[in-house]
């Protein structure tokens, strides 16, 4: 996206292209040609995991650090909201209201998450990987065991969102748009900040951390403000999550749960954040329906094969399949390699995570 | 690449206009198990259960013809809520069977009071609070709980086996609480001891039990093991290389056909375990043993004999065909009629009979047994005695029984 016009002074209604208008207009409208189940378990659902994929996305496309932990961070906000606020399981439940258990619960998440980038940030690729999953797995373990504050196997159910301005906000219309509303503010302020000083040093970093330190940056300093800036975004999603399944409990933080986090990002795609959103789409469709298209017990089958398939013919996931796509109704044949146009930093960004991919 | 990209996309917009769309001469019946996860197997036999009932009904109820959608959960709350919206919301099922496990069941329990129009009937899931406490009108458990489970139990294993002190061992979720306080309430009762620092409670998927056979302490008589499936063959391996000579108490999935085809010394050693449950492998009964034949011939590929998973899905898919030929399938005022005539429903399973008590949980009758070597040396499941009509209070008044409190790792505390 030439998001560069959007904060240049030049900037007019006619410079966007059609197709992301229509796309605006589609998502505004989409509650009004769909059944509540679509709008909420596909819409709402996809935005939010989307929104946790995309907290991924922006460390690992623009910081190259693949954190496996962003569900954990999620999940912790998620407990934080039963914990300080009400549930039905007659543990903890401090009863707060939502406007004190949600900012407290996301600002918890968000140092959590640069605790986490605070041990991690000095390893690279696969360590850090490492050393997310293994705070990812803790937390599981964590949670399961703990009785007194996390309420164990069981978890917390009960918990609802709340009644603001006469709206019940589980419902499914206002939650789609309230998700949205948040989802699209994150894809913007990441879109924003990517091309911001702090998101360029952080490129930079990802490219060559040396070289910045000879510069005179704080390369770990910088590092661990990106991992409190995607805990921000992780732990407003961990909200709306909990929101939306009216119950946590350690199976929403398990391991499959966090490796899926990476797949939709992986299958999205990392250059862009549209990315983590397509990818999300992609996995709730699938997991919705790969049941209906496969009879009985082979439908995970279907599931694990399409995202072979995604990954095999698109090492950059969805994103990359479509803009190849678009390149090659541009150029017609003449596809010049390597050129990409205003999207020359994307590039080095897929160029880059390539190290660091699993 | 661009043709299959556009038919992607038409396909994804002709799924997203689709709405549920409903014949007015069949009637849509979902049905929800773990067919993914750690109990995919089980799951599956569910699903066999739900399938025996269709087939014996001939996919016809009421005159009306039954579509049968499945739904799976990976047995985590949120999967099994997110499995029953899309068959409820999307697939537009009018009744839905499942879940299968404990915590899935306490969440569909809380989802069906958003859907007072759709009958729920449970799967197989034994939480005493998904009908004990805040039960929802349209949930209905033809099948029985953990607790109901253990009936005879406690009281077997103080008179007849003699046992004062016992230790416990179970794995540290709802199911097993169940399982326990449904042991303990009557050995407790009785004058049994179970003190609360001789209960161990382990994760499921355990390995490694050495650190609980060390604590266990030497002086009880027997010790109570609520463990499934391979956490309990991990146990009981390692409990008799620890060379443990206490005789042991069996839960409801504990002595499974998994642990009776052990050999070596660990099958000397389970010779004599008591166990309970809502089914008896070797129970020697004309309609139990016309059950075990339809399915070992409907399914060559199933289990040598139905699981208790099988029976709970059979019995309560059965339960919701029997309510539709009552009411002859009209469900046009969202199901009222029917859920009337499901809370009168009473009628013959394989185990006996069984009826509905005002909170729609089943009292039906339970199995006690013992293992015995059979006369071709294999070891079985002897039932010793059918406890008939056991209701989920136990027998007492609802207020009373409340007063037991939740389950949990130290209810009921004795000793």
């Amino acid at each position: 996206m030439d998001s560069r016009q959007l904060f240049s002074g030049g900037f007019s209604l006619s410079d966007i292209h059609p197709a992301k208008l229509a796309l605006v207009v589609f998502l505004i409208a989409y509650p009004a040609f769909t059944s509540d189940f679509f709008t909420y378990q596909i819409g709402a659902y996809s935005l939010i995991l989307g929104t946790i994929a995309l907290s991924l996305m922006m460390l690992a496309g623009y910081g190259g650090m693949v954190s496996l932990a962003q569900m954990t961070v999620a999940g912790l906000a998620g407990y934080l909201v039963a914990i300080l606020g009400d549930n039905s399981m007659d543990v903890m439940g401090l009863g707060w209201p939502w406007w004190m258990t949600a900012p407290v619960a996301i600002l918890s998440a968000a140092l959590f998450s640069a605790f986490i980038g605070a041990i991690s940030v000095r390893t690279e690729g696969i360590y850090t990987i490492m050393i997310t999953l293994a705070i990812g797995v803790a937390f599981f373990y964590f949670v399961r065991q703990n009785y007194p504050v996390f309420n164990g196997f069981t978890g917390f159910a009960g918990i609802e969102p709340p009644t603001v301005l006469g709206v019940y906000w589980r419902d499914p219309v206002p939650f789609y748009y309230l998700t949205l509303f948040i989802a699209a503010g994150f894809f913007f302020a990441v879109l924003y900040a990517s091309r911001s000083t702090f998101g360029l040093s952080l490129q930079a970093i990802r490219d060559n951390p040396r070289r910045m330190r000879a510069l005179g940056y704080d390369v770990t300093l910088h590092r661990i403000a990106a991992y409190f800036m995607s805990g921000v975004i992780a732990g407003t999603a961990g909200v709306l999550m909990v929101w939306f399944n009216g119950r946590i409990s350690p199976g929403s933080v398990g391991v499959d749960v966090v490796i899926d986090i990476l797949v939709i990002a992986v299958v999205g795609g990392m250059r862009h954040p549209i990315g983590p959103f397509l990818g999300a789409i992609a996995f709730v469709l699938l997991e919705n329906f790969a049941i209906d298209l496969i009879d009985r017990e082979r439908f995970n089958t279907v599931i694990g094969v399409a995202f072979l398939l995604i990954v095999l013919f698109s090492p950059d996931g969805l994103l990359g399949l479509w803009n190849r796509t678009r390149e090659k109704i541009r150029f017609g044949r003449k596809v010049r390699p390597g050129y990409g146009g205003t999207k020359t930093n994307d590039r080095h960004a897929a160029g880059s995570l390539e190290e660091t991919k699993p | 690449m661009l043709g299959i990209g556009k038919k992607a996309l038409a396909a994804a917009a002709i799924l997203s206009f689709a709405s549920p769309a409903m014949a007015q001469d069949s009637i849509k019946m979902g049905a929800l198990a773990t067919l993914e996860g750690a109990f995919t197997v089980l799951g599956e036999d569910g699903m066999r259960g739900v399938k025996m009932a269709l087939e014996e009904f001939n996919y016809t109820a009421g005159g009306k013809k039954i579509d049968l959608v499945t739904g799976s959960s990976d047995a985590s709350p949120d999967s099994a809520v997110r499995g029953a919206r899309k068959l409820v919301e999307q697939d537009g099922v009018q009744v839905l069977v499942g879940p299968l496990s404990g915590s899935e069941g306490l969440a569909v329990k809380d989802y069906a009071k958003t859907h007072p129009e759709v009958t729920f009937l449970n799967g197989s899931s034994a939480a005493q609070d998904t009908t004990l406490r805040n039960p929802a009108d349209n949930f209905f458990r033809f099948s029985t709980e953990g607790a109901q489970w253990m009936a005879g139990l406690g009281e077997y294993a103080y008179n007849d086996k003699g046992y004062r002190k016992v230790a416990v061992l179970a794995e540290d979720y709802s199911f097993p609480y169940t399982q326990v306080f449904g042991f303990l309430e009557p050995f407790c009762r009785l004058g049994g001891e179970a003190p609360v620092d001789a209960r161990f409670w382990v994760p499921i998927g355990n390995k490694d039990y050495s650190s609980v056979i060390a604590a266990l302490p030497d002086d009880v008589d027997a010790i109570f093991v609520a463990l499934g499936g391979a956490d309990a063959v991990n146990f009981l391996t390692q409990y008799e290389q620890a060379g443990g000579s206490a005789p042991l108490i069996g839960g409801s999935i504990t002595v499974d056909q998994t642990v009776l085809g052990s050999k070596g010394r660990t099958r000397d050693f389970i010779i004599g375990t008591p166990s309970a449950g809502p089914i008896s492998d070797t129970w020697d009964d004309a309609g139990w043993n016309e059950f075990v034949a339809a399915y070992k011939k409907q399914f060559p590929d199933g289990f040598p004999s139905p699981s208790l998973f099988a029976h709970a899905y059979y019995v309560n898919t059965k339960a919701a065909l029997l309510g539709l030929e009552a009411v002859n399938g009209d469900l046009s005022d969202g199901g009222a009629k029917y859920r009337a005539a499901l809370a009168d429903l009473e009628f013959d399973t394989p185990t006996g009979k069984v009826s509905l008590d005002e909170r729609r949980n089943a009292i039906a009758d339970m199995f006690l047994s013992e293992v015995v070597e059979g006369p071709d040396g294999n070891l079985v499941n002897k039932v010793i005695k059918v406890i008939p009509q056991v209701s989920q209070t136990l027998g007492l008044s609802y207020d009373e029984f409340l007063k037991y409190g939740q389950v949990g790792r130290e209810n009921p505390t004795c000793g």
